[in-house]
């Protein structure tokens, strides 16, 4: 089986922090890989070292094949690393149509384009409309991404790094405050997603883990603690004490 | 597929050219007939517009605060009259000359400002065109320091169209340089990288996220804003045949601010509009009360801060809506 992601002793020093302690990360493609643990375990951190938002103090990060250590995070995305956010990250005064176009025009190199009007393109309108209808966006992809409802925004979290075709997609917290009713349209949209694109889940509750992961890692203050497959972590009794006995979910 | 068509078709509406626009452009020519001892005052008005328009394409769709731009103005104004000083007095080389030489100040300072808060970057444009100015200053060999630029000779527009005393020929000039550069800017911040603009500014690190290199493309728009800038620097040369080191005074900069908060930002009319205002505004005044003119210039700002552009805009949209009978001009 091939290796979509792996990292190498990575290391991230904040000052005297070390939020990221020597974590070796092999991730098979088409995997759905969970990385759980505890709040401050270093999650966020990692996931921003990965995407290029943070550069590692130690270490190295290779996506299929190529280190992509010191890559810029755009260049990351246009390799197909592309993440998605714990807390909304969108386009607040853009409709969720143009953020899509947006994010089309970009994978195809066109972002550039000074001369044609955005959106002339039939084809990337055509695919933008596409993925915002299977997101159960339609109705509402013209409207201001601002006044859209909380649980349609973090649908288009979603749907926003779904448009820029990812490799390799990681999933910060996808359902972090959604309500529980609609907690199954997140659901079913991860449980949709192709085969051949590997899922790295970063998640703080257990049931999603456990019904959506097929292997799981478990970062406990910026290092590894230990990686398994689901049942194996479940009845993992360091993974117990350090994590799973904690008081709760938040 | 229809349903598709109309989306598409939706995506490109907001960039269709209205009515009301086309109506903007007659009257800005029909003014100068109606009003021919004006036209000085009316390419004061296009310049000022034109140089509201550059700043509006960092401040209104990159997000680049700056105070400034004058740097640019300056730049430009101090090219074209060197130009017409030394016998290269054709209007339209000393425009691109000038957009050329603002350009590339423009492209190196502009990597200063990716990094940094707004703070960051009012200080560093505002550093940048101190400089600027004290440079100028200092080189009056070059560029006569205090007493300004002497002898320019501007030649005749394409050959063929002299500038006249009542500024006749500076107005239509003036505002044909400012019609096809606002087009050009029309076109940009209605494409695909304006939308990518509108991304960057808008969140930053979702726009790196969905693969955009945010800083080369701050550092274009900043380029061509300098540019753009530049040449209003140079129209204002060409068109007085004066260059003093007023054109790189910090008032320059703050006053193309205010006229582009007075206009409406982020909406590339706002900066001509504001420009229209604050000029007729201060040649009014100035008529009145010649010594404290900026005082109310000052309570004009205020107010229109205080009780917001959306609100005028939005009553503005509702008049032209209704008088074309449909929804949504302007």
């Amino acid at each position: 089986m091939s290796i979509a992601l792996a990292t190498h002793e990575l290391v991230k020093n904040f000052g005297g922090l070390r939020a990221t302690d020597h974590v070796s990360l092999t991730i098979h493609t088409g995997a759905r890989h969970a990385l759980i643990g505890p709040n401050g375990a270093g999650k966020t951190t990692l996931i921003n070292l990965l995407t290029g938002v943070l550069t590692p103090s130690q270490g190295t990060i290779m996506l299929e094949g190529t280190n992509i250590t010191r890559l810029s995070q755009h260049a990351r995305v246009q390799r197909g690393l592309v993440r998605t956010f714990q807390i909304n990250q969108l386009f607040a005064d853009m409709s969720p149509l143009q953020s899509l176009c947006l994010a089309v025009s970009e994978r195809h190199q066109q972002g550039r384009d000074w001369w044609h009007v955005a959106g002339s393109n039939k084809s990337f309108v055509d695919e933008a409309e596409d993925i915002l209808t299977r997101f159960g966006l339609s109705d509402v992809m013209m409207q201001q991404t601002r006044f859209l409802p909380y649980g349609k925004q973090r649908l288009l979290e979603i749907a926003l790094a779904i448009a820029c075709k990812p490799r390799v997609l990681l999933l910060d917290e996808p359902a972090a405050g959604v309500p529980e009713e609609e907690r199954h349209e997140i659901i079913d949209i991860l449980a949709d997603l192709p085969k051949d694109v590997t899922v790295v889940l970063i998640e703080h509750d257990m049931d999603l883990v456990f019904s959506f992961a097929d292997r799981i890692s478990v970062l406990v203050n910026g290092a590894l603690l230990t990686e398994g497959g689901v049942d194996e972590i479940a009845r993992d009794p360091q993974v117990r004490a350090v994590y799973l006995g904690e008081s709760g979910h938040e | 597929m229809s349903m598709t068509a109309s989306t598409h078709d939706m995506m490109l509406e907001q960039a269709r050219w209205r009515w009301s626009e086309s109506l903007f452009w007659i009257l800005s020519v029909l003014v100068l007939f109606v009003f021919p001892s004006k036209a000085l005052l009316f390419s004061q008005i296009a310049i000022m517009g034109l140089f509201a328009l550059s700043l509006d394409l960092i401040l209104g769709y990159g997000g680049i605060v700056s105070l400034g731009h004058a740097a640019f103005f300056g730049v430009g104004a101090y090219a074209a009259g060197l130009m017409a000083k030394h016998g290269l007095g054709d209007p339209l080389l000393g425009l691109a000359v000038a957009a050329c030489v603002a350009a590339c100040i423009g492209w190196l300072t502009s990597f200063l400002l990716l990094r940094g808060s707004d703070l960051t970057r009012l200080m560093v444009t505002l550093g940048i065109a101190l400089m600027l100015f004290e440079l100028a200053n200092r080189m009056a060999s070059i560029t006569g320091g205090a007493d300004g630029l002497q002898g320019m000779m501007v030649g005749p527009v394409l050959g063929l169209f002299s500038f006249d005393l009542f500024g006749k020929t500076a107005y239509l000039y003036s505002l044909a340089v400012l019609f096809v550069l606002f087009l050009l800017s029309r076109k940009i911040v209605h494409s695909t990288f304006g939308l990518s603009l509108r991304a960057v500014k808008g969140n930053i690190l979702r726009a790196g996220a969905i693969g955009i290199s945010a800083s080369s493309r701050l550092v274009a728009i900043y380029t061509l804003s300098a540019a753009i800038a530049g040449i209003a620097g140079a129209l204002s040369a060409q068109t007085t045949q004066l260059v003093s080191l007023d054109v790189l005074d910090f008032h320059r900069s703050a006053d193309v601010m205010l006229v582009l908060v007075i206009g409406g930002v982020g909406w590339l009319y706002g900066g001509i509009i504001g420009a229209i205002m604050f000029t007729l505004m201060q040649d009014w005044l100035a008529g009145i009360t010649p010594q404290y003119w900026e005082f109310w210039i000052g309570l004009v700002l205020v107010c229109l801060v205080l009780v917001g552009h959306d609100r005028i805009k939005t009553g503005f949209q509702s008049i032209t809506a209704r008088v074309s009978g449909k929804g949504g001009a302007a």
